[in-house]
């Protein structure tokens, strides 16, 4: 099956074709597979070296001189190392750009936890102006990439080798109702769909899939749990357990609620292996996700 | 500049700047106040944000800021802050005080520029000597100096500030990645003049501005804080 990150790679080198605007920065990763759209547009694919405050910076400069960039290497290396960069290059100086992140949380696994960032989401979630998307299939990954080529904010796509076997007919920024339930609303984000659904399949609650979480969709969240018989609300986050609570809190700020936030642990683990493994060790396997979910929608 | 006061603590970084901001604005930069956004504009990026009386002063002199602003520095209520900001002043290319982050968007800006075609226009950003410890300067002399990016044009100003100094020579540091430079005494408007405006063909040009050291007596002053 063909990855977000090798869609991502299709479309953009797509897109340089047909939109002059448009440039491509990197820092060493990916730059093989942008070797065509680089020959076609010399000026327009860049690729600083393994170079990330630069990588920042230079996709700020791009921005200020009029043109649309899309910034990309591994989370690690594309938020966290260069996060002032962000902050400031971008931010403070109210410049647009796309971060397109590859290999979300534990999908390097084995690479340990130099190449793991489950924080990314949690760090430019401190930031003003930033939306957040989190695709969970490659289909989603190109519309959102395509809308946000054609836009001129701040977005971040966090793209994951994990995802769901079929795509959604996704409307940015909105979340979807999935089903319809009675003993709470669970949240699945991106890849985490897919667990969610088999976590829950005999469950009676209502599961809203959201791949845009930053804005985050408040309207949709309350319209699903005032049908609901439990205010009780469940975040399945692919990224920092509870990275979203707090938006699930003033969403429902004048209903009593609960809410249970899955999601990465913050412990080191310092394990390799698979990212199979790392989902049963955080418990957001399907599995754990059931054990967890019906203990606290049902038996508390 | 001395109807800015109050308790900012970079007077060296500001007098520090002024001739060779002086000479941009007055000789070298094509900008214009009336049309602050123009798109074939210089652009001129101040890295070292720090003690922005001299750039005030020398917009205001230029007609890009009101002198009726100029008491209000650092007022609540005033667009001028201790460290510049783009979004508040028109003619300010970037928000700026945080050092080491000017270079990189100098960078981008030209790579920007040059991707639309706007081949006339140059970009030049001031930084410090002491600004020149942030790694972040040498990601970006060492990328503009392998691809040539000969729209880019750096001033160090040096007043001898960095706590390790360069032992080499800053000159040295931006030389060995391929980058055209000039050493000059920071306070000579004519020389400054003739070495920011000199032909650097196919490589970014850096101009070091020598002035007085930070700490010399004619400008001593408590320890800057970062």
């Amino acid at each position: 099956m063909e990855t977000m990150r090798e869609r991502f790679i299709a479309t953009a080198t797509e897109l340089l074709d047909h939109d002059p605007r448009l440039a491509v920065v990197l820092a060493d990763i990916s730059a093989d597979q942008f070797g065509r759209a680089a020959a076609r547009h010399p000026g327009r694919v860049i690729n600083v070296g393994i170079r990330e405050q630069l990588l920042i910076g230079v996709t700020g400069g791009l921005a200020l001189g009029g043109m649309r960039p899309i910034a990309h290497t591994f989370p690690s290396f594309l938020v966290e190392r260069p996060f002032e960069q962000i902050k400031l290059d971008l931010g403070h100086q109210d410049a647009g750009a796309i971060l397109v992140s590859s290999g979300a949380s534990y999908d390097m696994a084995s690479m340990g936890r130099t190449h793991q960032s489950p924080g990314d989401v949690a760090l430019l979630d401190t930031l003003d102006g930033w939306t957040i998307h989190v695709p969970g299939h490659p289909d989603e990954a190109e519309a959102l990439l395509r809308r946000a080529a054609a836009g001129d904010n701040r977005v971040y796509l966090r793209l994951s080798a994990d995802g769901n076997p079929e795509p959604r007919a996704i409307t940015p920024g909105r979340f979807e109702v999935v089903r319809s339930g009675r003993a709470g609303t669970v949240i699945a984000v991106g890849p985490m769909l897919q667990p969610v659904l088999n976590a829950v399949e005999d469950l009676d609650v209502t599961v809203l899939y959201a791949v845009t979480v930053r804005p985050f969709d408040a309207a949709t969240l309350r319209q699903a749990v005032g049908a609901s018989a439990s205010t009780d609300v469940v975040l399945v986050e692919p990224y920092l357990a509870g990275t979203s609570n707090r938006e699930v809190d003033e969403a429902l700020l004048d209903v009593p609620h609960r809410v249970l936030g899955l999601g990465v642990g913050r412990a080191e683990l310092r394990r390799y292996g698979t990212a199979a493994d790392h989902a049963a060790a955080h418990g957001l396997d399907a599995a754990s996700l059931r054990t967890r979910i019906s203990g606290f929608l049902i038996t508390q | 500049m001395a109807l800015m006061t109050g308790d900012e603590k970079h007077g060296p970084a500001a007098t520090s700047t002024l001739d060779v901001l002086w000479v941009l604005y007055d000789r070298v930069l094509n900008v214009d106040p009336v049309d602050p956004e123009a798109p074939g504009r210089d652009r001129f990026l101040l890295s070292k944000g720090h003690g922005p009386m001299a750039y005030y002063a020398v917009l205001t002199a230029r007609g890009f800021i009101d002198p009726e602003l100029l008491p209000g520095f650092g007022d609540f209520g005033s667009p001028l802050g201790h460290h510049p900001d783009r979004v508040l002043l028109p003619g300010v290319e970037i928000g700026s005080g945080s050092l080491g982050h000017g270079l990189g968007l100098a960078v981008g800006t030209a790579l920007g520029l040059r991707a639309r075609g706007l081949d006339r226009p140059r970009v030049f950003t001031l930084v410090g000597d002491a600004e020149l410890d942030e790694g972040s300067n040498h990601e970006a002399i060492a990328f503009s100096g392998a691809i040539g990016l000969d729209s880019l044009h750096a001033v160090v100003v040096d007043n001898a500030s960095a706590t390790h100094g360069w032992s080499g020579g800053i000159a040295t540091r931006f030389e060995r990645e391929g980058w055209s430079v000039l050493t000059v005494d920071g306070r000579d408007h004519g020389a400054l003049e003739a070495a920011l405006t000199a032909p650097h063909q196919g490589r970014p040009h850096a101009v070091v501005a020598v002035v007085e050291p930070k700490n010399s007596t004619a400008s001593r002053s408590p320890a800057s804080a970062r």
